[in-house]
């Protein structure tokens, strides 16, 4: 038994833990919902310089555009704020296969 | 996130205080307000609601958009009895983000060797419940079939606020159990909060199926059910 299920909070311990060894570090949280989004308001992924992740805002749908943003985050320190959905291009282009819309905010811990 | 802000954050959480992370969206300034500093927060009423709901969301107040991040205590499960069940339990229970303290004063029992990676405490169950205290986000699970060991925990989590009391045992069994909580001054809506049988019935025989069944139960008490029959 040592394959470990990331919940969310270990999301947190682990963007604390990542942040205290050196490595540059971005926090995503899903902070609206609408419809049937796969992970509820709060769910975290916390993602480092290299595009290394640890949690799932999405399960699985959109993750890799969130770390691809996220690595401009760390990179110019700006928040900013992400929308997946059914109705724009980018998920059509990523996916929301299930037909929710999320809104995903990416912050640099500092 | 400041770092700082990030460790107190895993820090309170980690002591089992709720806490509030105010995220004001326009420039993302952030502040973590304690649980004992809500009531004198400019926002203390719409931070307490949302602490009670248990969930993060949006909220706007006088026109600015906040994201509140919510902390509410790590659910838990206290068991009585380091036995069979509680072994298939405590893996279980992790993979679905439970921590779990297992009391058993039967040092034969409770070895780290049957129980690795829990907190296990070999006292009698008062006692070690003195040190836990039993709160709205734990449930407590009787599995020892002992009434030595079992009926001390049970009273300690019927007069506190667990959100669960589960009791391992037959009709028979758990008829004689109310008898004696009953004779301890525990009233039928007091006793009526307890579980059992225990656990869902999904007719389980093995150890792990009757853990199954049990975290079933405490999942569905936590979480209630979200669909109704049709």
């Amino acid at each position: 038994m040592t394959v470990m299920i990331s919940t969310d909070s270990d999301i947190l311990a682990t963007a604390e833990s990542w942040a205290k060894s050196g490595r540059s570090v971005a926090l995503a949280t899903v902070i609206e919902t609408w419809g049937s989004a796969p992970r509820p308001v709060g769910s975290h992924l916390v993602i480092d310089g290299e595009g290394n992740f640890q949690g799932s805002v999405s399960g699985g749908c959109v993750e890799g555009a969130v770390v691809e943003e996220a690595v401009d985050v760390i990179a110019d320190g700006k928040a900013r704020t992400l929308e997946f959905g059914v109705a724009d291009e980018t998920a059509w282009k990523v996916g929301l296969s299930c037909g929710g819309r999320i809104r995903v905010y990416v912050e640099k811990v500092n | 996130m400041e770092l700082p802000v990030l460790a107190a954050l895993n820090t309170e959480r980690a002591a089992r205080r709720a806490t509030v992370l105010v995220t004001e969206m326009a420039d993302g300034a952030q502040r973590l307000i304690k649980a004992a500093d809500i009531a004198a927060d400019p926002l203390a009423e719409i931070v307490d609601k949302q602490l009670r709901m248990g969930k993060s969301g949006m909220v706007e107040a006088a026109g600015v958009q906040y994201f509140l991040t919510v902390q509410a205590p790590h659910p838990r499960i206290v068991v009585t009895g380091a036995v069979h069940i509680s072994q298939a339990m405590a893996p279980m229970a992790k993979l679905l983000d439970l921590d779990v303290v297992i009391i058993d004063p039967r040092t034969a029992f409770a070895t780290p060797d049957r129980f690795p990676e829990v907190t296990l405490l070999t006292e009698w169950p008062d006692e070690a419940i003195k040190g836990l205290g039993l709160d709205a986000y734990t449930a407590f699970v009787a599995l020892t079939h002992d009434p030595k060991i079992d009926d001390p925990g049970l009273e300690a989590a019927l007069r506190s606020d667990c959100f669960y009391v589960g009791a391992l045992g037959s009709r028979k069994t758990h008829g004689r159990r109310l008898e004696r909580l009953n004779a301890a001054g525990f009233d039928e809506v007091a006793t009526g909060r307890i579980h059992a049988p225990i656990g869902l019935d999904i007719g389980a025989v093995s150890p792990a199926e009757i853990a199954l069944a049990i975290l079933g139960e405490i999942v569905n008490t936590l979480r209630g059910p979200r669909r109704t029959a049709a």
